[in-house]
């Protein structure tokens, strides 16, 4: 079993890394196109502004890489929002693995919401041993609004994806490598999870 | 529903933690790591690390540490004290800081907000203000309480603000070390003209001023240091006093 971190510069990966340690894990940190494509896990880290970050990307030429991984992919924080189809931060355009738009909070709440906040609505076997209202940090001023594809929900402002889904395809808003055991816990499903699987639900 | 935060602030020189009653006298109250992994274990919401020894030699101490910390703490943390460059920043960062706090620099150099704010983007960028009132005006201090500015609070969130800075750290300086409670009317001000979160620091000595800073002074983040670091309050009582008056915390 093998897990990569996708390390393109975009922001903070030490702590990603550092979480899967805890669980015993030792990711590769890597850009290499042959070592993501035959790596078991992919994680999509992504910290920062939203067009910076998708320029970093296009730069080490891994945003057509992405979109055409088989093996379950985990997008964190700004990685997941990079994964919709476009983002109100910067302009700028995703990768499109997941048909919905990343949009700001508006100014009747602080912005960016920096904390501990609840998932419920949990549909996928990346929340086993999961339970309704369990916190998890996030730090973000963008959101993906409810779609078909959220496996998580979360209420800021309104109601928004805190996970998304598609395939293979998984996203966070929240951050699991900061998000005390429950994190712990969502890390280790997205490894264990039978990758056949994330076909189904 | 996003619940209020609980931070304790480590005070760290030479690699240990020390707490400065009013900034000037230091005690001895531990290794940070360890305290660290006890207070994320037991219900703290978020850590500061206030590096107060900030000579160059020292700073390495601290990028070490703050690799040791991220290594074995499952909660987000920050670091201050002494940052003056995005050099500085992309050090910690690159060693697993999830934010910065910046406080003396900014004021120097308020450019730097904005240039911190490009690099890394505001949701790591936390400016530390703190302020002591004079003539019934909040002015702004550097080192540690110690030299005043002729710059004031409010406008000085304002502007921090305007320039991208992700949270605002507010120390009452009349209030720390006192165990009086916090700067609550202050702290309201700050909290209804901004819109990024406040985090409140100095003066807390008991639950009931937690309760207050949330509810009176609307903060939206707690800091305090010597309460929890001599176990005069547990983070899991504290909480359940807060919950009991709606506020919503993590438990």
């Amino acid at each position: 079993m093998t897990t990569v971190i996708i390390d393109y510069g975009a922001g903070n990966i030490q702590s990603i890394k550092f979480a899967f340690e805890r669980l015993g894990i030792t990711p590769k940190l890597t850009k290499d196109w042959e070592e993501i494509s035959s790596s078991d896990r992919v994680i999509f880290p992504g910290v920062g502004e939203a067009s910076s970050a998708m320029r970093k990307l296009k730069a080490s030429k891994l945003d057509t890489l992405v979109p055409t991984l088989k093996q379950p992919v985990l997008g964190i924080c700004l990685g997941m929002q990079l994964m919709c189809n476009s983002s109100e931060e910067g302009s700028t355009k995703g990768l499109g693995i997941f048909d919905t738009e990343v949009v700001r909070f508006t100014n009747k709440v602080k912005v960016p919401q920096i904390g501990w906040n609840q998932i419920t609505d949990l549909k996928s076997g990346l929340f086993h041993n999961i339970n309704e209202l369990d916190y998890i940090y996030l730090v973000h001023s963008y959101y993906a609004p409810i779609s078909d594809y959220t496996i998580a929900t979360s209420s800021y402002e309104l109601p928004y994806s805190s996970a998304l889904r598609k395939n293979n395809f998984f996203g966070v808003q929240f951050h699991p490598e900061k998000s005390s055991t429950t994190g712990e816990q969502i890390l280790k499903n997205f490894i264990e999870m039978n990758p056949y699987d994330a076909y189904s639900n | 529903m996003l619940t209020k935060r609980i931070i304790p602030c480590l005070d760290i020189k030479d690699g240990r933690t020390v707490k400065g009653v009013n900034f000037v006298a230091l005690r001895d109250a531990g290794d940070p790591v360890e305290l660290a992994e006890i207070y994320a274990r037991e219900g703290a919401d978020e850590l500061v690390f206030l590096d107060i020894s900030a000579t160059e030699e020292k700073r390495k101490t601290l990028v070490k540490l703050v690799r040791d910390v991220a290594a074995k703490v499952n909660i987000p943390f920050t670091v201050g004290g002494g940052i003056s460059s995005v050099n500085d920043v992309d050090v910690l960062l690159q060693n697993g800081a999830d934010k910065v706090s910046i406080n003396s620099s900014a004021v120097k150099n308020p450019d730097l907000i904005d240039n911190l704010v490009a690099k890394f983007g505001s949701q790591c960028i936390v400016v530390a203000i703190d302020a002591k009132k004079i003539r019934d005006v909040w002015k702004v201090h550097l080192v540690g309480g110690k030299v005043p500015t002729e710059f004031e609070l409010f406008s000085w969130a304002k502007e921090v603000e305007e320039r991208g800075a992700g949270e605002i750290l507010f120390t009452s300086m009349d209030h720390d070390g006192t165990k009086n409670g916090f700067a609550n009317k202050a702290l309201n001000r700050l909290s209804t003209e901004r819109n990024i979160p406040i985090i409140a620091s100095g003066g807390a000595g008991n639950t009931s001023h937690f309760v207050d800073a949330f509810i009176k002074g609307k903060a939206d983040a707690a800091l305090a240091a010597s309460v929890f670091h001599f176990k005069e309050i547990r983070f899991v009582e504290l909480k359940g006093i807060l919950r009991q008056n709606g506020i919503p915390v993590r438990l």
